[in-house]
């Protein structure tokens, strides 16, 4: 241990060293939305419906938008993987689409296990430099759990960490896993979060972090956060322990709702569906997917085979996902209209899906929510 | 580490089963392999009260400790992590420790800095090889939450994995951390979360896991879990697995289902602090870390809480709690009883009660009603 202490001393002298010459591309408000109106004045977004509840869910998306007259046209592709040249890969139209139009809305994918290809999740990732994974939760009235204040907003690092995917077995029965962390992706999941906290009024972002541990890793994602902080002094930064943090958003979450927190990737995993687990599952929670090349949001919970065609199917967190890519997109208007009736549609408890504890069909749901959007 | 693990797994597997065995009494692990120190019928037992609350948690111990006549000599050291120079005192406690077997700790801090030392708190559990750290988090009836059934026991490996330190910046700006994830010791750790469901009448042990994504490192761990289990099939123990994101959203909606669990070192981390938040807070959940040679006992959340410090507010159930684990280890079962149904007393009903409880009480105010109880 003290031996290997000492090493690590040795390689800090370097580390700092290359903080002070390195210079970093001040990259523009990361990845905001640059799209453009069609000439029939809506905006083209590519629509993955996605395998199982997927496409019932995303008809309802579509039903709901078409009534609320939001400048969007979709363009349906699929993402069902094809072989070529021997291997399987995503349909060159699918990514164009996305490419071209830089936005996407993404049904839940059925990932089939231990089938030789990549998961497409993470090839979406890879082709289009998803590098920053936002995850809002926020309690949702007239759904009950043990916490009626959630008000949380959770960044994470999506493309390197513990994620990176590089192990190795050095000898029989011994592994070696690789967390890999980058200035460079650190610096811009950062900047993502500043710039978030800026536009949502959010004044504050808290990096959470196990450096007290894993001092070089962690430590370089915090002096990252650090370095990128002083560009946005109206934005107040501060820095706290994975476990503090967990313990004390399950034992209030309160406190969490003037802030948007950033992270690497493993702890933006768990800790993302742990505040979804506070809210109420999966079902309810948003997610979306920021990249360079494009954006793609999403809902995250699984493809449900189990009810897939039956008109059960609950659309909430596919809805409230595209109103994220609705802001991401600047059209807030529509975004805020559409969540109200949604909300209030929830709130009633009348028309709502099986799984919130109503009778509703997805079709009864979706047609609550026009009728809501109709009035307002 | 690598020595360590490999030492570890040249030792006849045979032998290492029969050690790995938890006799338990009252409902904790108890691994008497080698006794500890004790002269004239007193055990001698290393106390390190750490930073932040340490002294004052450690104080109330030592105060109701006084008040029962415990056969128990402290070997005090007041080991501080806040600054390097500690370091030549770090070294004596480790010595005591080894001579003892047996020792209380609080937290010691451990700086974020780069420039700091290294954890003194793992260096602890590594070069000891305490491999097992046993957390319980249990509803107290008298301290409503927001979760009324929670009752399970976190066996979190407590040596290797992400708490490697083995770190190494290969070009500037881009840092590997390893984690390292050993056959023998996620055997180990497995056969002691069976063991310890065994000894304490648990029904299931699940395994807390990312193998979807780290392959190779945790489905080592999952895979040796799943052999293991195999070989416990006849005492009728149910095994299933979970992804740890989704076991922390299940935690914090359905912490009903959870019995014993059994993970890598940080998930534990992780999970301890859900656990402990769905309960009633760190205050109030003691831990211990258990190895073949020697046990450490130590606050279930292990947290310096420096912000409170000094301020005689801190809770000092948990400290009390994990000094009559360690009573109990010593085989002193009818005293460890007494102190913690006084201390269980106290909490649940619900008169002295410490700020974290939403009580006025003071730490020492508490550590006087647990004596009143006595």
């Amino acid at each position: 241990m003290f031996r290997s202490h000492s090493l690590a001393g040795v390689a800090r002298g370097a580390l700092s060293r290359s903080y002070a010459i390195r210079q970093y591309a001040s990259a523009p408000p990361t990845a905001g939305f640059a799209g453009r109106k069609g000439s029939n004045g809506k905006y083209t977004v590519t629509l993955i419906p996605g395998d199982g509840i997927g496409p019932e869910i995303s008809q309802s998306i579509k039903d709901i938008y078409a009534a609320a007259e939001v400048p969007i046209q979709w363009e349906e592709v699929s993402v069902t993987p094809i072989l070529k040249g021997g291997k399987t890969v995503i349909p060159d139209n699918a990514i164009q689409s996305v490419k071209r139009n830089t936005v996407a809305l993404k049904g839940p994918l059925a990932t089939p296990i231990g089938k030789g290809h990549v998961s497409l999740n993470l090839t979406l990732r890879r082709t289009f430099n998803l590098f920053a994974n936002v995850r809002p939760c926020v309690s949702i009235k007239g759904f009950k759990t043990p916490y009626d204040d959630v008000n949380t907003v959770l960044i994470r690092e999506n493309t390197e960490g513990e994620y990176s995917g590089i192990e190795h077995e050095i000898v029989d029965g011994v592994v070696q896993s690789i967390k890999l962390i980058t200035w460079d992706a650190s610096e811009r999941v950062a900047r993502y979060a500043f710039h978030y906290a800026e536009a949502s009024g959010r004044k504050r972002v808290t990096a959470v972090h196990k450096a007290n541990i894993m001092k070089m890793s962690d430590g370089m994602f915090l002096s990252a956060c650090r370095e990128v902080s002083k560009e946005f002094p109206n934005v107040k930064y501060d820095e706290d322990l994975l476990d503090r943090v967990c313990l004390q958003i399950v034992t209030n979450p309160k406190p969490f709702s003037d802030r948007v927190m950033v992270m690497p990737n493993l702890y933006g995993d768990i800790l993302s569906d742990m505040c979804a687990g506070l809210i109420g599952g999966l079902g309810l929670t948003p997610s979306g997917n920021i990249g360079r090349d494009a954006s793609i949001f999403e809902a995250v919970h699984g493809s449900a085979p189990d009810i897939a065609g039956k008109g059960l199917a609950n659309p909430t967190a596919l809805l409230l996902s595209s109103l994220m890519m609705l802001r991401h997109m600047h059209l807030y208007e529509h975004a805020d209209k559409i969540e109200q009736a949604a909300l209030n549609t929830i709130a009633e408890g009348k028309t709502i899906t099986g799984d919130l504890g109503g009778k509703a069909s997805t079709s009864e749901y979706t047609a609550a929510i026009i009728e809501k959007l109709r009035k307002a | 580490m690598l020595r360590n693990a490999i030492s570890a797994a040249a030792r006849p597997l045979a032998a290492q089963s029969r050690c790995y065995a938890t006799a338990v009494s009252g409902g904790y692990p108890n691994v008497a392999h080698r006794p500890a120190t004790k002269y004239g019928g007193v055990y001698t037992v290393t106390l390190i009260p750490g930073d932040g609350i340490g002294a004052e948690i450690t104080d109330s111990v030592k105060e109701i400790f006084d008040h029962v006549n415990a056969p128990i000599e402290w070997e005090q050291y007041d080991v501080s992590g806040m600054s390097s120079s500690g370091e030549a005192l770090f070294k004596q406690a480790m010595e005591s420790l080894k001579r003892n077997r047996v020792g209380l700790k609080g937290i010691l801090f451990t700086p974020i800095s780069q420039h700091g030392h290294i954890s003194w708190n793992v260096a602890m559990r590594q070069q000891l090889d305490i491999y097992a750290s046993v957390v319980l988090c249990k509803s107290l009836p008298g301290f409503p939450t927001r979760h009324s059934n929670v009752d399970f026991a976190i066996i979190r490996e407590n040596t290797e994995g992400e708490y490697s330190g083995l770190e190494h910046q290969s070009y500037p700006g881009v840092v590997e951390s390893l984690k390292v994830s050993t056959r023998a010791k996620a055997e180990r750790i497995s056969r002691f979360a069976f063991d310890f469901a065994l000894k304490n009448n648990r029904k299931k042990v699940t395994c807390i896991h990312k193998a979807n994504i780290m392959k190779l490192g945790d489905g080592l761990f999952l895979n040796t879990f799943r052999r293991v289990a195999e070989e416990y099939k006849s005492s009728g123990i149910e095994y299933n697995d979970m992804i740890v994101d989704n076991t922390s959203m299940q935690l914090v909606a359905r912490p009903g289902q959870f019995d014993v669990m059994v993970m890598p070192n940080l998930y534990g981390a992780i999970i301890s602090n859900i656990g402990a938040a769905l309960v009633g807070g760190p205050g109030i959940v003691p831990g211990c870390n258990i190895g073949r040679e020697y046990a450490l006992f130590e606050p279930g959340c292990r947290h310096v809480a420096s912000d409170i410090m000094g301020t005689n507010r801190a809770n000092p159930a948990a400290m009390v709690l994990s000094a009559t684990m360690m009573l109990r280890h010593l085989g002193l079962d009818p005293l460890a009883n007494s102190i913690a149904s006084a201390t269980f007393d106290v909490i649940n009903s619900g008169k002295v009660r410490t700020a974290d409880m939403g009580g006025s009480a003071t730490t020492s105010e508490f550590t006087q009603a647990v004596i009143q109880k006595l």
